[in-house]
């Protein structure tokens, strides 16, 4: 007879859990999904044929806005649904439930994961039906591996916000972090059309690192692989840091 | 075996002494309730059972363990107040997710027969009522087949007829051999459910003991006579608690009504229509800790 549950059927079960979270809450899963391709139609569409760094506009911004959807997933699926956790007493809860700490933070990243690739599919399947992109499958299947790889840091920022700011306000500041961010690294709009002042803080913001990694992987010039993940996981550190110290300093305030 | 063994364990938080010094044992099979006012440190003291909080002196076993530990907290059901569930789930789903979480879980039909939960297993559990919501609490609190349940005021919120219906379920889940430990400040729940009573009061233990001897031990009579409300004289307001009117009738509690009365008759004041009767559990409470009646 064991002692504690087998881990595996846990972790499924609780990542099925979360990615449900996720599935059911509309204003998440239409604004993750659909602000991207609403975006692209937008800005990206009428200039998809021309060469941008290199390479075709259109396929370019399925970069940018491939990372800005990872971005956002990553940030708010943990932000909201760890700030919520708190608000309710699903975390009293679970403390005092037999629920492996891994699993919890797994089945979270997992479902972020699975969720960023789903973006991802539906923003790509709309480029391709306008016309807007073509390109090889193993290309792509490459930039959404270095998106969902990258992707890592920003979960582990919406996890410390989750824990920072109570569930009233923590939309508003994740939008406050994600959209000048996001805009600051050129996701939105290429740098080359930004003001210099944007243009020479954007090597310092994580979502710049992001994007770096989306372009280079569908063929445009840009900073080398190990030097953008080398940045993601100095912000990784610099994240869990913060995340830890939110996270003890709720546990002296309600359950030292 | 023993499944709770607090040691003379204080809690502080800030300068407010929730618990003071309480030791207590807890063997296994028993059913034990923690019986006090609002404030008298019940949940703190099943928060440290649990290792929710952590003791400010003193030490806290739970299965000789300590009360974190993942093979601990997997022997333990609880039902915790002020605790929540992912809102976005059907009521079905959460108790096959929670039912992963423990070695060798209840069956499921066998969860939701318990905590009468069939006719709900596809509602959402945001639309749940505040009844439907503390069986899904129960149900928790079951699944995975426990051999010891800690139930944080299980009650609250709930009607007559459901409260009946948990209390029947409690009983049937204790005689399967489980150790139950629950706070009330419902007395008769105490009475009706549990072997032991442990009656804290700010922070101490006041009384621990069977109902029955709880009851006799407080000692406390009740005391009850007719008066012209004219005439109605002074108590001795040291000997007296609760004292009560109605009409001419005038009623309180005493632990020495020999002392009382006495002292009337020396007065030259006569009662009429005189009853002095043994206490029920409710107002050994009141005589134990002080409290006016509320709690009943």
């Amino acid at each position: 007879m064991r002692d504690t549950a087998p881990i595996f059927p846990m972790f499924a079960a609780q990542a099925r859990v979360e990615f449900l979270r996720l599935l059911r809450s509309p204003a998440f899963a239409i604004a993750t999904i659909a602000l991207p391709i609403m975006f692209y139609a937008f800005f990206a569409l009428q200039s998809a044929h021309e060469t941008f760094a290199g390479i075709r506009a259109g396929v370019y911004f399925l970069g940018s806005y491939s990372a800005y959807a990872a971005v956002t997933i990553s940030l708010f699926s943990f932000g909201i649904s760890v700030a919520a956790e708190r608000d309710n007493g699903a975390t009293r809860l679970m403390r005092a439930l037999p629920l492996r700490p891994s699993v919890y933070l797994g089945a979270k990243l997992a479902a972020a994961i699975a969720f960023c690739a789903i973006a991802i599919a539906c923003l790509t399947a709309f480029t391709l039906a306008t016309g807007a992109v073509r390109m090889p499958p193993a290309q792509w299947l490459g930039m959404l591996g270095v998106l969902l790889a990258g992707s890592v840091p920003f979960t582990v920022l919406g996890f410390a916000i989750g824990y920072l700011v109570n569930i009233n306000s923590a939309v508003a500041v994740l939008n406050l972090i994600n959209l000048p961010m996001s805009f600051g690294s050129g996701l939105f709009m290429p740098l080359a059309f930004l003001p210099p002042f944007v243009k020479s803080f954007a090597p310092y913001l994580p979502s710049y690192h992001l994007a770096q990694l989306a372009w280079t992987a569908v063929g445009a010039p840009g900073e080398s692989a190990v030097r953008a993940f080398g940045w993601l996981a100095a912000y990784f550190v610099l994240f869990a840091a913060v995340a830890l110290r939110a996270y003890q300093r709720e546990e002296r305030k309600s359950f030292a | 075996m023993t499944v709770v063994e607090l040691e003379n364990v204080t809690k502080t938080y800030g300068t407010v002494k929730a618990l003071d010094g309480v030791s207590l044992s807890i063997p296994e099979g028993q059913t034990v309730a923690l019986l006090g006012p609002n404030g008298a440190g019940k949940t703190t003291a099943i928060s440290l059972m649990l290792g929710l909080r952590r003791p400010t002196a003193g030490r806290v076993r739970l299965f000789d363990a300590r009360p974190e530990a993942l093979a601990v907290r997997s022997r333990v059901g609880v039902m915790l107040q002020s605790s929540g569930i992912a809102e976005h789930l059907r009521v079905g789903e959460a108790i096959e997710l929670f039912r992963t979480y423990y070695p060798q879980p209840l069956a499921f039909e066998r969860i939701v027969d318990a905590a009468g939960l069939g006719h709900l297993l596809r509602a959402r559990i945001a639309t749940l009522s505040g009844g439907e919501l503390q069986r899904l609490y129960f149900a928790v609190a079951i699944c995975g087949d426990p051999r010891a349940v800690f139930l944080d005021e299980p009650t609250v919120g709930l009607d007559v007829h459901a409260r009946r219906a948990l209390l029947e379920t409690i009983r049937v889940i204790a005689a399967e051999g489980r150790t139950i430990v629950l706070t009330t400040h419902y007395l008769e729940e105490a009475d009706a459910l549990a072997d032991r009573i442990v009656v804290v009061d700010r922070g101490r233990v006041v009384a621990d003991d069977a109902p029955s001897a709880i009851k006799a031990g407080a000692g406390v009579k009740r005391v009850s006579f007719v008066c012209d409300p004219e005439r109605e004289p002074a108590l001795p307001a040291e000997l007296v608690t609760d004292v009560r009117r109605a009409g001419a009738r005038i009623d309180f509690l005493s632990a020495e009504p020999e002392m009382v009365l006495r002292e009337l008759f020396a007065r030259g004041f006569v009662p009429h229509d005189l009853l002095v009767t043994g206490a029920t559990l409710e107002e050994a409470f009141v005589a134990m800790t002080g409290q006016e009646r509320q709690y009943a």
